[in-house]
């Protein structure tokens, strides 16, 4: 950065640095990945003025503590989405874990850790053979990851016969289902949120290392990330991995939220897509900010939460999701190339290589 | 470029949703498994009263009237008690060589049904060392109509079977190859969903759907105040087995002036919590109704989250139900769709090797658990899993209570 910044100019600024702080976050807003946290903060006011209960401080943090999981899950399914792959296998997986939490840990609570340890360690194990399979063999993201999804869920119906044996231990359940209690306001703070936070924080600093930078170039542009150097079998794999082990925390998390049923976590793979895409993640890679992934998460929930508090039909909710994720994919691939960078004046279109600008993590990552 | 990668993105998107819906479907038909009869197979009058495909103002009537009518048979063996009415005559059948039974089963892929498919491995044991059945080939259809037309085909075709009994995975589908099993000649024994045929030797079934949302909603109403809120949960739209629960209490609900709202909630707890924490943040619950007990204690669960008082609510004889009822002191009902039929059809094997007659069709007893009846039926069930029905009637049978407990499936 600071070398460009240095170099004698014949050439305008970068646009990140064109405008001041308010009319760069007006800039970041009117990306897709900005512009999430308006529409969500939009839903959340529209469903209290439909209802003011939903305004109560303890009814909106026990919600966010509630949707955490779909929001992990989301910031899994973004490590893969961005590197331009994508992981149907997550359903499957937090189905999986959690009845193997159900089975294994049942009315014991000294092998909640183990069992725990395990079910990391399952997680990782599977992002490890999607990651594999997917880099080494070529076979696309899409393939691996839907034969992995039918073989998980062959697992839990071989285990379960399609209906588990019961809760696990409330100890273990306290992780999804207690919380901090006797907060002042909120009254209760949801282990789940405080979670989904360390995971966030986790991730957003993630996406600033090396390992980040390179995930989004692969996305990018595959071939200019292999030619710059760097393994792209290890770091898809990695994605992957990071994504099974999001789907087993979200599990853990549903099974306090919830219990055991093999239904849990249905659905998961296409709400967590689905949040990518409305945190204006670019579906194909490269493009997109992990933290408007779990933004998008909230703001499906919260579209959900204000239909239910207008009284519409729930049986309405799937072709919501739908047309949503349309309209999502088609608004964000115009909107990232026509809606963020103002053009650069005195610059005349040119061929010659020291015109083009370098590609900066700035603008591979595109915003924030 | 841009404009083949957005397609292809699209595409790929479309293919996403499809397989979404394929799996959700999937789960649902899972879920939907949950026992059942036909309306359609009783008397064939399906003249819509209320407009509604699945509501039959005259099948409600009759199985209102069955809810009290007097069972033939011995009350300590429920499984073997009936309704007086029409009878098959076996005595064709009568054979002293054991026979071999044929079973086409739908699945077994709920509780209700893995519960059921214990109990009735462990009266086959039974009838096979008194040299009754020798055998009992199974097909498990796993919820697909196909699978199961093209198991009872196998079984016509190189089946070698002496009975066939089948629990249709659906009405209409299974109907033609149900047919095909009778023209065989040999006796075809139909239990749980029905068939639109009566050329089954019998139909074995619990009183059906009706009853359970007459004696569920009228629970309610005797316990609420008119004018209160009861939020119903609902697996899912479209099954006749489930609709004609909710038809029932819909009707009675809306005659004592309780409002009633309902939701499809898939059976999964998540969903089902979700819907009821909504539900008490808009405003007061009185109660809560399911079409299946299976998620009951997530919704009880949604009241304790939210330090609200506990509703008056009806389950089922699922042993979680029955735990959480008793733990938290709720007012509730839990609702019965019988069990213990699965012991049936074996036995109706039995009586038709002995050239018995049987009724052609055998509707068993099905009482709802009382909060008097709970105590004793926690007692008797001690130690089983939370998956498991209070009114399984499977206490005499050899194995009795490890096999149940422990849950092996054969």
């Amino acid at each position: 950065m600071t070398t460009l910044e240095q170099r004698p100019v014949a050439r305008a600024p970068l646009a990140a640095h064109q405008r001041g702080s308010a009319g760069r976050l007006a800039a970041a807003v009117s990306t897709p990945g900005g512009a999430i946290f308006v529409l969500a903060a939009a839903l959340l006011v529209a469903t209290i003025v439909a209802n003011p209960n939903f305004g109560d401080p303890g009814v909106i943090i026990r919600f966010l503590g509630r949707t955490a999981p779909i929001a992990i899950a989301a910031i899994g399914q973004y490590y893969v989405i961005v590197a331009g792959e994508f992981d149907l296998s997550m359903a499957a997986v937090i189905s999986m874990q959690v009845v193997l939490a159900g089975n294994l840990i049942g009315d014991d609570v000294d092998r909640v850790l183990p069992v725990m340890v395990l079910m990391l360690v399952l997680g990782a194990l599977i992002g490890l053979v999607n990651g594999l399979v997917t880099t080494l063999l070529n076979v696309p993201s899409f393939i691996v990851t839907l034969g992995m999804m039918l073989a998980l869920s062959g697992l839990v119906a071989y285990l379960t016969g399609g209906a588990a044996d019961g809760n696990p231990v409330d100890e273990f359940r306290e992780i999804g289902r207690g919380g901090i209690q006797d907060v002042p306001v909120v009254d209760v703070i949801p282990y789940s949120l405080l979670i989904f936070a360390v995971i966030a924080v986790a991730a957003s600093w993630l996406m600033r290392r090396p390992f980040g930078r390179s995930l989004i170039a692969a996305g990018d542009n595959p071939a200019a990330a292999r030619f710059a150097g760097g393994s792209l079998v290890w770091l898809k794999t990695r994605a992957f991995i990071l994504s099974s082990l999001s789907a087993t925390v979200a599990g853990v998390l549903l099974v306090g939220y919830a219990g055991v049923h093999p239904s849990v976590g249905q659905g998961y793979e296409f709400s967590a897509i689905t949040a990518v895409v409305l945190g204006g993640v670019l579906l194909g890679g490269g493009r997109g900010w992990v933290l408007s992934a779990a933004a998008g998460a909230f703001a499906l929930e919260l579209l959900f939460l204000f239909l239910t508090a207008v009284g519409v039909e729930s049986t309405w909710r799937d072709t919501v999701q739908g047309l949503i994720i349309i309209a999502a994919v088609a608004v964000a691939g115009r909107a990232w190339t026509a809606g963020r960078r103002p053009r650069r004046s005195g610059t005349t279109p040119s061929t010659s290589r020291e015109d083009k600008p370098l590609p900066t993590p700035g603008t591979t990552t595109g915003d924030s | 470029m841009r404009r083949n990668r957005l397609t292809g993105v699209l595409g790929t998107v479309a293919l996403v949703a499809a397989l979404a819906a394929c799996s959700t479907d999937e789960s649902l038909d899972d879920t939907a498994a949950e026992g059942g009869e036909s309306a359609a197979a009783e008397g064939g009058d399906e003249a819509a009263s209320d407009g509604s495909e699945f509501f039959s103002q005259a099948d409600m009537d009759e199985q209102d009237a069955q809810r009290s009518a007097t069972f033939e048979g011995d009350e300590s063996t429920p499984w073997l008690q009936y309704i007086d009415g029409p009878m098959t005559d076996t005595s064709e059948f009568a054979t002293d060589q054991p026979m071999k039974a044929c079973f086409a089963n739908a699945s077994i892929s709920n509780p209700w049904r893995q519960t059921g498919w214990i109990t009735m491995n462990q009266q086959l044991e039974v009838l096979q060392e008194e040299g009754v059945i020798s055998e009992m080939e199974t097909r498990d259809a796993e919820d697909n109509d196909d699978t199961q037309i093209a198991d009872i085909d196998y079984f016509i075709a190189e089946g070698n079977c002496d009975v066939f009994i089948i629990s249709p995975n659906s009405t209409a589908a299974i109907t033609p190859a149900v047919e095909r099993a009778c023209e065989t000649g040999k006796p075809v024994i139909v239990f749980d969903r029905g068939v639109q045929t009566d050329c089954a030797t019998t139909f074995i079934h619990p009183i059906g759907g009706y009853a359970w949302g007459i004696d569920t909603a009228e629970f309610l109403v005797d316990n609420l105040e008119e004018g209160d809120k009861v939020v119903a949960l609902r697996i899912l739209p479209g099954v006749d087995v489930l609709e004609t629960r909710w038809g029932a209490a819909e009707q009675i609900f809306e005659e004592n002036g309780i409002e009633a709202v309902d939701y499809f909630t898939g059976a999964d707890p998540a969903e089902i919590k979700k819907i009821i924490t909504d539900e008490l943040t808009q405003g007061e619950v009185q109660g809560v109704w399911m079409d299946a007990g299976d998620g009951a204690v997530a919704a009880i669960e949604a009241f304790e989250d939210q330090g609200m008082d506990y509703p008056v609510m009806t389950g089922e004889d699922e042993m979680s139900f029955l735990r959480k009822w008793e733990e938290t002191g709720l007012t509730g009902l839990a609702p019965v769709y019988s069990n213990f039929q699965w012991r049936t059809p074996l036995l109706a094997v039995q009586k038709i090797a002995a050239g018995e007659e049987i009724p052609t069709e055998w509707v068993l007893p099905q009482t709802p658990i009382t909060e008097e009846e709970r105590g004793d039926f926690l007692e008797a069930n001690d130690g089983m899993p939370d998956g498991h029905y209070a009114k399984f009637g499977g206490e005499d049978l050899p194995g009795y209570p490890d096999v149940w407990q422990e849950r092996i499936i054969p």
